[in-house]
């Protein structure tokens, strides 16, 4: 085969493959919905119990995405683990909002959620959350409707009683 | 009793020799890429190995793709179905693809298509003198010869596993929402949330480097010393179709190990 035509069948295959590698990654990947730009900033936010929060999760806000966590960290002077949020430099928010741990669904994925708050300055760079909520913990639940229930005491003896049954299923079932 | 004594000598002479010929073996991928300088200064050569090695495995690797694109799609609703989880097909189709069968398919593929033919080529080439030839012409035939084909390989093998990946991906959109009837906008967009670029993509696309080399490498070893008859050219092909599945099998499990540990 003439070496033009061999060049001209090399180029379709690598441009073949190249189209390819761009189609996974724009269509079947998050490549598109990934970058914010490198118009970002940080804040940083202190929890008690981070739960199943991962990296790379989201923040949203009113449920739209607006940022990724970036990296999660352990503060051994407070004994808190510390978040640091990257937020699209586009939505700026006062700096009193509250900062939460929600999860999608009843057992989804956890992400962040951030609620504006009221104050007049907005957050900076760098800046620390006030506000924030850790993640519910589903034992320290269980173990805080328990208490609750025998706190309420003998009025009704069904109580200890319900509680007792109660007690053994959620052991039951890990 | 001699009977014992000879299989015990056959233990340590297999031994013996399955160590030589690894060393051989390593000894050969440090002389190829030592050489490799001379595929830069002769572009037109490995050009013309990736034509052979590239273009002519493309038809087989995309209907290869299709349909297993169209199986994983299939098997995947059936089995989601039961957990009523259908939307996440694409993903499951796609993480598949990308992250292992893309690879490991088509590496496997390869060594089967382009693999045999490297081997018989070279065997022949051994067979016909042709290499001792050109040593006595003082061209260096793992230069002229080997270097453009090992290069071609490594290059040739992440783009065809990126086709394989896609048409699968396709594959799938064609049988789960166009045969089944899934929603597309969950198909895909529950795809594109779960499959990372760099932690899923660009893995497999790594992967598939590493088995390109190991498979063009196999193929060419294999080639470069099988006897220089008929069923010595037979011999070596079947020992690069074997040495090169086992190969790219065992290194899936340990990249895999290693990148998807987590």
């Amino acid at each position: 085969m003439s070496r033009d035509k061999v060049d001209v069948w090399v180029g379709i295959f690598v441009l073949l493959g190249a189209a390819a590698l761009i189609f996974l990654a724009l269509q079947a990947g998050n490549l598109g919905s990934m970058r914010l730009g490198k118009d970002t900033y940080d804040i940083k936010a202190n929890f008690e119990n981070i739960g199943g929060l991962k990296m790379r999760a989201p923040v949203k806000s009113a449920g739209v995405v607006i940022g990724r966590v970036v990296s999660i960290d352990f503060d051994d002077k407070r004994f808190q683990a510390v978040a640091t949020l990257q937020l699209d430099s586009r939505y700026r928010f006062p700096d009193d909002s509250s900062v939460k741990i929600l999860t999608s669904g009843l057992l989804g994925e956890q992400y962040i959620g951030i609620e504006a708050g009221g104050s007049e300055d907005l957050f900076k760079p760098g800046g620390t959350a006030k506000y924030t909520q850790s993640a519910i913990v589903l034992e320290n639940l269980i173990s805080q409707f328990l208490y609750g229930k025998a706190a309420e005491g003998p009025p009704a003896t069904p109580a200890p009683a319900a509680a007792a049954p109660a007690a053994p299923v959620p052991a039951a079932k890990p | 009793m001699i009977g014992i004594v000879r299989a015990v000598g056959a233990v340590g002479r297999n031994t013996r020799e399955g160590i030589i010929t690894l060393g051989f073996f390593f000894r050969f991928l440090l002389a190829l890429l030592a050489r490799s300088g001379a595929a830069l200064r002769r572009p037109r050569l490995v050009f013309q190995q990736i034509h052979f090695i590239g273009n002519y495995s493309l038809v087989i690797i995309a209907v290869s793709g299709m349909f297993v694109g169209f199986v994983l799609g299939l098997q995947g609703y059936y089995t989601l179905n039961r957990y009523g989880a259908e939307e996440a097909l694409g993903l499951l189709v796609a993480l598949s693809l990308v992250r292992e069968l893309g690879p490991v398919v088509t590496a496997l593929l390869f060594a089967g298509r382009a693999g045999t033919s490297l081997t018989a080529e070279i065997g022949l080439m051994r067979a016909g003198e042709q290499l001792a030839a050109m040593e006595v012409m003082a061209v260096d035939p793992l230069r002229r010869v080997l270097v453009p084909r090992l290069w071609g390989g490594i290059i040739a093998m992440p783009l065809l596993a990126a086709v394989f990946s896609a048409v699968g991906v396709l594959g799938g959109w064609a049988v789960g929402v166009g045969m089944i009837g899934i929603d597309q906008g969950a198909f895909w967009s529950q795809m594109q949330n779960g499959v990372d670029v760099w932690a899923d993509v660009a893995n497999g696309v790594l992967k598939s480097v590493v088995f390109g080399v190991a498979v063009t490498l196999i193929s060419l070893f294999e080639g470069y010393r099988a006897s220089p008859t008929p069923e010595g050219v037979s011999r070596a092909t079947t020992r690069t179709v074997v040495a090169g599945s086992l190969a790219v099998l065992g290194l899936d499990f340990l990249m895999t190990a290693i990148m998807f540990g987590g």
